[in-house]
């Protein structure tokens, strides 16, 4: 006799509804963290906000934010679609390494550097695709399954590679990692062209509301004549696909296919990124631009560090700081302090 | 105690077949020399991989053993040569530290609601840019104490050599199989492996236990870097850099389910020699490079899920 389970755990994500007055989106906590952080960055750089006009194309303290954060901003929005799923995936980093890998081995072999920037993408797929399998059709918790990738994934890559780190000069894939698009850096603009699309395709179709309904009771949704399995594959592979692009960034930024270092921890940053958005890892209700905006967040505490002079080890501590912050803030202890306030609601 | 022996088996069978397999190829390993060379070399990861066990037994996972590690390692360096502190008052020290920070993690996911994975990947942060702050640079230690330990073994027929670092996670495991399975505190963990809503009805103190087992896996990390210390002399706070991925890979190759409730703690330990014998087998062959350890890491992980879910679909259905 099987009985239908239930959590008995008090839900305590806040509510998001979608359709919001412009006015409450500055209201929005990640939004005033943001702002929080900026504004410290400027106190302790009164340069910060400073942008000029240069060879074509803007800099300044703000767009080397925004594209530092690029590289996690994008794998923020795969991520934020396997959260909501209920999943994770641990083998961003490692997915990001073999795809940079396989682009830069290809080229320096002589491969035309767009074909090599398809396989490259083809390979972030093909991982993706790996990791979907293992979760759907073996059924294997995703921390497991994207477990495996993630070991694997870097020895994997530095088969590619031969062990060593592959340079290469193609002007392609350096247009990638650093050229610009109407002034911005080309990193920016990518990750700013998938999030706009990304969202786009989970909002105007019914594809995130079914993201969601997986995500919150994976067998209800598929009672409900979801086919639950299909979708994960899709999430997985959308991930796999975002972690690719990211690792063609990062090899055109540094000119290389580095197998040991290319996205190491990225996933840890993803994950904290989307946290920080207000995904809930127990699934459910999501928010691509608010990850993308976390991933900012991230990164300009990085830059904050940077410019204070504090060596960037600190940075762990501080992420550390924030990670337990949110935690206090979404559990039910604090969600019961805020109900005993006046005026509060529910 | 009647639960099913076979993931066990299956892992010891796997190892004898493939330890059979790398000695036909290379014979030299076949000696106490390379067993003994075994024990010291993974002795680090075994501790470490015991406290990961209890916390994937009872459902959780800890990511920040490897911080945990390398924390230890820096604060032990620090304690010796900086305050000029005795090594055994350095280790009481950063045991108690790295058991404290575990009970604190453990408290925070029982009392704040939140999955293990995101604490415990704070605690990671906080580990490694707590040990970064104390010292960014490598520390050698220099003690009569330090080389006194690493000079006693015990001399094994053959040749080999069971050192002290060997010996504690022998001792280390031992107490643990009849922590798991022989204690109060051990059925509670499976208990809360199979059900937490369950175990509390039952009557299973979920706080305690959840707490106690953090504070156990962190315990355990921290003599794992008291060992990482004895083994390289130097406090280092990138040291043990995922280390947390190893112990994982050693325990689900051990058998342990991933979704808590069921495992071995001896099995444990079968998977911490398996990932051994992959590293020596490539060290012995000289033409394989260091990378390939992690591929055949991961198809062993890999293969053993598999299995997992196999053995798991035979058997009668557990609802």
């Amino acid at each position: 006799m099987t009985r239908p389970t239930v959590d008995l755990r008090p839900t305590t994500q806040p509510p998001m509804p979608r359709a919001r007055p412009i006015a409450s989106f500055f209201t929005r906590p990640q939004v005033i963290a943001l702002a929080a952080v900026l504004l410290v960055n400027w106190l302790l750089f009164p340069g910060f906000f400073t942008i000029t006009w240069q060879d074509g194309r803007f800099f300044g303290s703000l767009i080397d934010v925004l594209n530092r954060g690029a590289p996690v901003a994008i794998l923020a929005i795969g991520m934020t679609m396997v959260i909501a799923t209920k999943g994770v995936d641990l083998s961003v980093g490692a997915v990001m390494a073999i795809s940079g890998a396989t682009a830069a081995t290809l080229v320096t072999s002589g491969v035309p550097a767009p074909v090599a920037v398809f396989a490259a993408l083809g390979t972030g797929l093909l991982c993706g695709l790996w990791n979907g399998i293992l979760v759907t059709v073996l059924e294997i918790q995703p921390i497991i399954a994207t477990l495996v990738l993630m070991v694997a994934g870097r020895g994997l890559a530095q088969l590619i590679t031969e062990g060593y780190i592959v340079t290469f000069s193609d002007p392609l894939l350096i247009f990638i990692g650093t050229g610009s698009f109407l002034g911005f850096p080309m990193p920016v603009v990518i990750a700013a062209l998938l999030m706009i699309l990304a969202t786009l395709i989970v909002r105007r179709t019914a594809l995130g509301l079914l993201i969601e309904a997986v995500g919150v009771n994976r067998s209800a949704a598929r009672f409900a004549g979801l086919s639950a399995g299909a979708l994960l594959l899709i999430v997985y592979t959308f991930a796999g696909f975002c972690a690719a692009i990211s690792g063609l960034i990062v090899a055109g930024d540094i000119r290389g296919a580095d197998a040991n270092n290319a996205g190491l921890w990225l996933e840890l940053d993803a994950i904290l990124a989307v946290v920080i958005g207000g995904t809930s890892l127990m699934g459910g209700r999501f928010s691509i631009p608010m990850a993308v905006l976390g991933a900012m967040i991230i990164q300009a505490m990085n830059t904050g560090i940077l410019i204070s002079g504090f060596s960037p080890e600190f940075n762990l501590v501080v992420k550390s700081a924030v990670i337990i912050v949110i935690l206090v803030l979404q559990s039910p202890i604090s969600a019961r302090l805020f109900r005993r306030l006046p005026g509060a609601q529910k | 105690m009647t639960r099913s022996l076979r993931p066990l088996l299956a892992t010891t069978l796997i190892f004898l077949f493939a330890y059979m397999l790398a000695v036909s190829q290379q014979p030299a390993m076949l000696s106490t020399r390379v067993l003994g060379n075994f024990l010291t070399d993974n002795a680090f990861l075994g501790i470490a991989a015991v406290g990961m066990t209890f916390v994937i037994l009872s459902g959780g996972i800890d990511l920040s053993v490897g911080a945990v590690i390398g924390f230890t390692t820096v604060l032990i360096a620090v304690l010796i040569m900086w305050l000029n502190l005795h090594p055994l008052i350095a280790f009481a020290v950063a045991l108690i530290v790295a058991t404290a920070f575990g009970a604190v993690m453990g408290a925070a996911i029982h009392y704040l609601r939140v999955p293990s994975f995101i604490v415990t990947l704070a605690g990671m942060f906080l580990a490694r840019g707590g040990a970064s702050v104390l010292s960014p640079d490598s520390i050698g230690i220099e003690h009569p104490f330090f080389t006194a330990v690493q000079k006693s073994y015990i001399l094994l027929p053959g040749g080999g050599r069971l050192t002290v670092v060997g010996m504690i996670m022998l001792a280390v495991f031992a107490v643990a199989i009849l922590l798991a399975h022989r204690t109060r505190f051990g059925s509670n963990v499976y208990a809360l492996g199979g059900s937490e809503t369950s175990a509390a009805l039952m009557g299973v103190p979920v706080a305690r236990t959840t707490i106690t087992i953090y504070a156990l896996s962190s315990f355990l990390a921290g003599l794992a870097g008291v060992v990482f210390s004895l083994y390289t002399s130097a406090g280092y706070s990138l040291n043990a850099l995922g280390v947390e991925l190893d112990a994982i890979a050693a325990v689900v190759i051990g058998g342990t389910l991933l979704t808590g409730g069921y495992g071995f703690v001896a099995g444990t330990f079968i998977g911490v020699m398996l990932q051994g014998l992959v590293q020596t087998y490539i060290v012995f062959d000289g033409t394989l490079s260091s990378w390939w350890t992690k591929i055949v890491v991961g198809v062993l992980l890999f293969m053993f899920i598999v299995l997992q879910r196999l053995v798991f679909r035979a058997g009668p259905r557990r609802t």
